[in-house]
């Protein structure tokens, strides 16, 4: 029987109004298009919640959905801003250079204002040459291109190197925490041409739009955050939604057994990767203008694991369970390390959150992991009575996996 | 009250004792009086002079003074500004001893002192003017203070004094040393060039870093332009524009030898546009149409032309004062014989030290290999052996660090605290390995990647509560006085003692861990429960049981490594979390399940990271990147690590 | 779920706004992560001084309360922290920052806002923005004059710049390699190295210096080394046997704080350059230190970015009494030729270019982790673009009379008024 996408996942549908209804009481109650009781940093942080909502979503798809534990999603995130990031440095530089220039008694060569923007951009960390990659940071069209090519080809090629020599499992994680290890130590470089750990800043500021207060900027950012977690959470049910879908699922419970069935498994893995991938770049493009400054520290393996950290908290292979783990746990840690949470004095010693908040988090983390592992979206499964079938009871054969008890009695 | 009495007598007695000093003062005292200027704020580019006015007042006290106001125990009293020898009596109070009679003046609070600082280079110059003093002197620690002042600071009047001093000497050790300075003196102060030669090409086979400083200045060049070469100079090469040089480096050369005009440069011209813009034009060329630099140089050439400007030097007038003239570099050493021994000797000296260096590069090597195996080796059995994937390994490296950081402030010998650190270390990450294996770890055996999760999660816990408890300032952990310094074996070629200690203990590591997993029990239970828990259960192994003490094994061995890299490095609540990527990659790439293959993945990690260190000197954090780099694409070729297991004992 | 954050948040939003009857200071420092190693001294130190301030009666009779964030040592949460002590928390001033990179992140926000920031740390210069102090020295303040000591008493020939590999070092050793090079030093004679942060195998590095001794000529090394990675360079410095006689090391990052690390019995005569040392000896410092030692505890030591968050407090608080506000506008009128009694014997007066005039002091390592003070200049006025590099030579700022931070004195124009991020 043949039923429309939305009536298959009915979740799409409530999510996407649910995200509609939040983007819509953020703008009533913002400083720049409604009321006012929503801060500007508030609604920055909102809309970088968003973004970490989607690059959650493509986590989910890559471990929940593929079982690939990818430790290296945020390397993805951080080219992503780093190619809109270079735009918004050039333009915005280039705006200065060009204005101060043109107080000069003569015009300046095409060649002056490259030097000067040079200067500017490079002069903080001891250079004054433009470096041959920022090539197309002129053109804003171009760098969206970039957004989404070159996370896209370093997931491919480090995709088809990793699945084609058969790297899986726990491998896997160690090798796509290497990857991104190893480009957060070159993008420290200096050489690298990205300004090396002081990373590109400033991103705030649109170019040309100068006189548009940071209120409205943040809510723009916000909307665009949310148009692209509701088009990339559609894009993720539809890509889990059907035979793909279940094949890729396959290849997460028993990768042999599809491979016997005659599927390319390495392809799929693959697709899953780059595509991911491309998600994140895409979440990173919109996270960065709003956080401001973009650097190396933000790609460090850390970032990666706190990744897989939000996704299993919300629970994973089901998408809105990342979506709620991502806002929940970075909200709460927001709020946590802001100061706001009240000291707990326990008499002999007071509690300060600000100290004690990451020992929470590592141990309900370790306590979700252990006895809860659908997460926080496990709670919906109470509503919906979805239950997973009863396995208690001692294994009965050798293997993993195998029959137990129960199951066995049934 | 007693006291108050006690300190006003003091103080008149003071009083009266400075009247009758200032009455009647040392001629020593008088001398330093007119020098006070400059020893109350000495600098190293004027007190040559007075140094060499004290020494030729040839005073008795001369010597001992300059030691003593080297050592920074001579004092300046404020309100008369009269100087004394100093000495400490508690952190307020100072004893103030006359320098000529050698008599307590008094003691005074050091509010109303002011001790003479000579600084780093004014106490080598003092070094330096005492070494006359010094050479022959009975007590052996002066004349080896002496020899080092002149290693220091050699200086022509030096030589004499040094050669001397070499017949009488009793030291065999000093003579040696004596011998070996005098030749280094030879080199450049002795006035025989034949002597001098000598000295050079004794030094042919010697790998001191002082034998290349006494050759390498002779060798110095300066570049120099001229019509034609110079006769009588001592020419080290003639160059060509160009080749060895560009072409504006050497027009550069001619115009400062004032053989050519200078060049106009670029911001020259535009200085003189802007100077002569006119009505919105420069010679006739409207401004705004100035923005590219084809239409500057024109408006340039019209000026030039018009005779306001000098002209713009053109590409054959640069060719044809090249052509014209000659470009060479000339050794400021005139003697040809002394710069040709110089340049052979350093050449043979040269191919030494690069075989020296490299062998220098294998030591660091080796011992960074060494530390990444320390670090990797507790993951190779939790990891490699058991499969579990422990990212909390890293803390547990730091919580042994901590011990041994915590044990040094209740033992204060280092020695011993060392020794029951060690121990204390094993038991304390042991017991954290045993309950986190109990808590955690056993829930998860099915599930490798949330495994991986929830140990991240203690990871995570275990650094914040060490961040509560020490701070975050790093925290000393001193090693004991016996593994300081180095094994020297030439100038090039040292390694430090505390890293041979770690080279050691990894081995100790390697050897007990490879009996343990081969020869006892527990190790043979290991492999079995590892392999096939069931099968091993059945054979009546209690599988429970042995993966607890092995993980606590596992866990105890990085505590111990954890005291070992605190001592290298800094103890810190991130110690754990810098060794914790690499540490991996070490077991992946030797292999699982095999401490050999640990072993394996440490040496080649370690030697490829100084390698590639050694190729870019500048740049240590590129040599990281590299390494991780190539680590990702070796992993491609062998999936499974230098040794990969086989067959059955492969597992899956 | 996040709805009722969301008006959770909203709510703690609006019942701060309510009780605005005191003087809000906000502390940005990181405590935790990698930078909270130093930087937690300072938010220690600023609370030190609300604690002593409020004793006095606090200003013009209003209570001062501090409202500390954390930024985790996390560049963009800076900007973030910084956004919401400004507009949610609404603060009056904030003492925060230690990197340049997180000072990087800050800026834009508070300009923005038009907040105010006292910068307690040296750094590298090249900037000078309208909302921010700098009490911390800038190049010309500790770099160059260290540098002068090595050419002129130590007589060093040959220069080994070794710097953890941010702007703080990349800058400074731009501008020292200039300034050597004006002095005289060939360009081979310069060896440069750059390290990650954190470095801990520093075994080849020293060799390498060691080695630059080779061609006879005196080596001495300027260390912008970072942080922790200090502690194994100095071991292994240590352990090669390097005395301070044959190869000198001086370094501008380290300071009481970062000795307290470790042993100093085999560093002793390496030096540091520093505008404050806790062996200074003045009546302030040992009022200073007492009441310090008092309130963190008796272990515990000052350093220079302590004195400079303590001139800073002091300069901060005394403009707004002077200006009856804390309106920021009104305070930074106040504070140009502000002065304050320092620490070191003399006096620190705010300049119109946001920086302060304040003495060199070049000490050496004592065995007990403190540094005799063996030179000491005169009050230099800091320098927010250096002489020393052709493009900022022409630069200078002055927010007084010119209202402009990066002023080209050939064209006589203002190259921009926000400031370069």
């Amino acid at each position: 029987m043949q039923r429309s996408f939305f009536m298959r996942n009915p979740s799409v549908l409530i999510f996407i109004g649910l995200l509609a209804l939040f983007t819509l009481l953020v703008t009533v109650f913002s400083e720049a298009f409604g009321v006012g009781v929503i801060s500007t940093s508030l609604v920055k942080t909102l809309g970088k919640t968003l973004c970490l909502c989607l690059i959650a979503i493509a986590m989910d798809l890559v471990w929940g959905y593929c079982g690939i534990l990818s430790l290296g999603h945020f390397a993805f995130f951080g080219l992503g801003g780093y190619m809109i990031g270079m735009w918004l440095m050039y333009e915005r530089t280039k705006a200065i250079v060009v204005s101060s220039l043109a107080e000069a008694p003569l015009p300046p060569t095409a060649d002056e204002i490259r030097d000067g923007i040079g200067t500017q951009i490079f002069g903080v960390v001891g250079g004054a040459e433009i470096p041959p990659i920022w090539f197309f940071a002129d053109s804003l069209f171009a760098q969206l291109v970039l957004v989404v090519t070159i996370p896209g080809l370093l997931a491919l090629i480090f995709g088809w190197l990793a699945f084609r020599s058969r790297v899986t499992g726990v491998y896997l994680s160690i090798l796509t925490q290497a990857m991104t290890l190893a480009l957060a130590l070159y993008l420290f470089q200096n050489d690298s041409g990205l300004r090396g750990n002081n990373g590109l800043s400033g991103l705030q500021n649109l170019p040309g739009l100068d006189d548009v207060p940071q209120a409205t900027i943040s809510i723009w950012f916000l909307w665009a955050s949310a148009f692209a977690l509701g088009l990339g959470y559609l894009v993720a049910a539809w890509v889990v939604g059907g035979k793909f879908g279940s094949v890729v699922r396959g290849i997460r419970d028993d990768e042999a057994r599809v491979r016997f069935l005659g599927y390319h498994v390495e392809s799929y893995k693959l697709v899953v990767f780059t595509l991911t991938a491309i998600i994140a770049a895409i979440a990173g493009a919109l996270y960065y203008p709003q956080a401001g400054i973009i650097n190396p520290a933000e790609i460090a393996p850390i970032a990666s694991i706190y990744l897989a950290v939000w996704v299993a908290i919300g629970g994973r292979g089901r998408l809105y369970g990342a979506v709620i783990g991502a806002a929940f746990v970075s909200l709460v840690s927001t709020w946590f390390t802001g100061g706001q949470a009240p000291d707990i004095p326990l008499g002999f010693y007071t509690i300060q959150w600000v100290d004690w908040w990451l020992v929470l988090l590592g141990l309900s983390f370790v306590l979700v992991t252990l006895l809860a592992p659908q997460g926080i979206g496990g709670l919906f499964d109470l509503f919906t009575n979805r239950k997973t079938p009863e396995r208690g009871g001692a294994d009965l054969g050798p293997d993993a996996g195998s029959l137990q008890e129960k199951e066995a009695e049934q | 009250m007693t006291r108050t009495i006690f300190y006003g007598l003091g103080a008149a007695l003071l009083w009266l004792m400075t009247a009758t000093v200032s009455l009647a003062q040392s001629p020593i005292q008088d001398l330093l009086q007119t020098y006070e200027a400059d020893l109350a704020k000495p600098s190293r580019k004027s007190i040559g002079t007075v140094i060499e006015g004290l020494i030729a007042s040839g005073q008795p006290e001369i010597p001992e003074l300059l030691t003593k106001w080297r050592e920074k125990d001579v004092w300046q009293r404020k309100d008369d500004k009269l100087f004394f020898y100093g000495e400490k009596i508690d952190s307020k109070t100072y004893r103030l001893i006359d320098i000529a009679t050698g008599e307590v003046v008094g003691e005074l609070p050091k509010k109303e002192l002011k001790q003479l600082k000579p600084n780093s280079g004014v106490r080598g110059v003092i070094a330096t003017a005492l070494v006359q003093f010094q050479l022959t002197d009975p007590d052996r620690a002066t004349r080896e203070a002496g020899l080092t002042a002149i290693e220091r600071g050699p200086e022509a009047s030096h030589l004499g004094a040094l050669r001397a001093s070499i017949s009488p000497e009793t030291d065999a050790d000093l003579k040696a040393r004596k011998v070996r300075l005098e030749r280094l003196l030879t080199i450049p102060y002795d006035e025989d060039s034949a002597t001098r030669v000598a000295a050079i090409e004794s030094f042919s086979k010697d790998l001191g870093v002082d034998a290349r400083a006494a050759i390498n200045p002779l060798l110095t060049t300066t570049r120099k332009a001229a019509a034609t070469l110079p006769e009588n100079a001592n020419i080290a090469a003639v160059l060509e524009p160009g080749d060895d040089l560009t072409r504006a480096e050497a027009y550069g050369l001619l115009v400062d030898a004032g053989l050519a005009p200078a060049q106009v440069p670029a911001s020259a011209q535009k200085d003189a546009l802007i100077a002569n813009v006119e009505n919105g034009q420069v010679a006739g060329v409207p401004v705004h149409q100035l923005d590219n630099d084809a239409a500057r140089a024109d408006a340039y050439a019209k000026l030039a032309a018009a005779g306001t400007v000098p002209p713009a030097v053109t590409e054959t007038q640069i060719d044809e004062a090249l052509a014209a003239n000659v470009i060479f570099d000339v050794y400021a050493e005139p003697d040809n014989a002394v710069t040709d021994a110089a340049q052979e000797a350093l050449k043979s000296i040269e191919t030494r030290v690069f075989f020296n260096q490299m062998l220098d590069l294998g030591l660091d090597g080796l011992s960074l290999a060494s530390i990444y195996f320390l670090a990797a080796i507790g993951l190779a059995i939790t990891f490699g052996v058991m499969g579990v994937i422990n990212m909390a390994h890293g803390e547990f490296i730091m919580m042994g660090a901590y011990t041994g950081y915590v044990v040094q402030q209740v033992i204060p010998d280092y020695t011993v605290s060392i020794i029951v650190a060690i121990p204390l270390a094993f038991a304390v990450t042991f017991a954290a390995g045993v309950a986190m294996e109990r808590l955690v770890i056993r829930w998860l055996y099915n599930r490798p990647l949330e495994t991986l999760l929830a140990t991240f999660g203690i990871s995570i816990a275990l650094q914040q509560i060490a961040k509560n408890i020490f701070g975050t300032q790093a925290r000393p952990l001193t090693s004991p006085g016996w593994l300081d310094g180095a094994l020297v074996f030439n100038d090039v070629v040292s390694i430090s003692y505390i890293r041979i200690a770690i080279f050691v203990l990894s081995l100790i590591f390697l050897c007990v861990l490879l009996f343990v997993l081969n020869k006892t029990r527990l190790g043979l239970e290991t492999r079995a429960v590892t392999q096939n828990p069931r099968m091993a259960a059945s054979m009546g192994i209690n599988p429970d049981r042995v993966n607890m003490l092995t993980f606590g094994l596992g866990s105890g061995i990085a505590g111990i490594a954890g005291v070992a890299i605190g001592l290298y490095a800094k103890v810190t609540s991130e110690l754990g979390a810098d060794y914790i990527v690499q540490s991996f990659m070490t077991v992946v790439v030797g292999g699982v399940g095999n401490i050999w293959g640990t072993l394996l993945g440490a040496t080649m990690i370690g030697f490829l990271q100084k390698g590639i260190e050694w190729l870019n000197p500048s740049n240590t954090l590129a040599a990281q990147t590299y390494m991780i780099i190539f680590i990702i694409i070796f992993i491609q070729f062998r999936p499974k690590g230098i040794i990969a297991l086989k067959g059955r004992a492969a597992g899956d | 779920m996040m709805k009722t954050l969301l008006t959770a948040t909203a709510m703690t939003a609006a019942l701060t706004a309510a009780a605005q009857a005191e003087i809000k200071v906000g502390v940005l420092h990181s405590l935790s992560g990698t930078m909270a190693i130093s930087e937690t001294t300072l938010k220690d130190t600023v609370l030190m001084m609300i604690e002593e301030q409020n004793a006095k009666g606090g200003i013009n009779g209003e209570m001062l309360v501090p409202v500390v964030v954390d930024p985790a040592s996390d560049w963009p949460l800076f900007a973030e922290k910084a956004r919401e002590l400004i507009s949610d928390q609404g603060v009056d001033v904030i003492f925060g920052c230690w990197t340049s990179v997180s000072r990087k992140s800050v800026l834009p926000v508070i300009e923005e806002l038009n907040g105010l920031m006292f910068y307690p740390v040296q750094y590298e210069g090249e900037e000078s923005s309208k909302n921010v102090f700098y009490t911390g020295a800038a190049p010309n303040q500790q770099a160059i004059p260290a540098t002068d000591y090595y050419l002129e008493e130590l007589g060093v020939e040959k220069f080994a710049l070794l710097g953890t590999d941010y702007v703080y070092p990349r800058t400074t050793n731009k501008i020292l390699e200039q300034y050597l090079k004006d002095k005289g030093i060939a360009e081979e004679d310069i060896f440069v190295n750059y390290t990650p942060f954190g470095h801990s195998d520093w075994s080849k590095i020293v060799a390498d210096v060691v080695a630059l001794g080779a061609d006879g000529k005196k080596v001495g090394v300027i260390s912008t080394i970072n942080g922790d990675a200090n502690i194994g360079f100095y071991k292994e410095l240590a352990a090669a046997g390097v005395s301070a006689d044959d190869i000198p090391v001086v370094a501008f990052s380290v300071g009481e704080e970062e000795l307290s690390g470790l042993d100093t019995t085999n560093l002793v005569g390496h030096l540091a350059a520093w505008n404050y040392f806790q062996s200074a000896e003045s009546e302030t410092n040992d009022a200073f230190i007492e009441s310090w030692k008092a309130f963190a505890g008796e272990e515990r030591v000052t350093n220079d970015p302590m004195e400079a968050t303590y001139i800073g407090f002091k300069m901060w608080a005394e403009a707004v009494e002077k200006a009856g506000t804390t309106d920021v506008d009104a305070v930074r009128e106040a504070m140009y030729g502000l002065e304050v009694e320092n620490l070191t014997g003399g006096t620190a007066v705010m300049l119109p270019n946001h920086h302060l005039a304040k003495p060199v002091l070049i000490g050496e390592i004592l065995e007990d982790g403190q540094f005799d003070i063996i030179s000491q200049t005169e009050e230099v006025p800091g320098d927010a673009w250096t002489d020393f590099l052709a493009e900022s030579a022409v630069l200078k700022s002055d927010w007084k009379d010119l209202g402009c931070g990066m002023y080209n004195t050939d064209t006589e124009s203002c190259v921009q008024i926000k400031s370069n991020y």
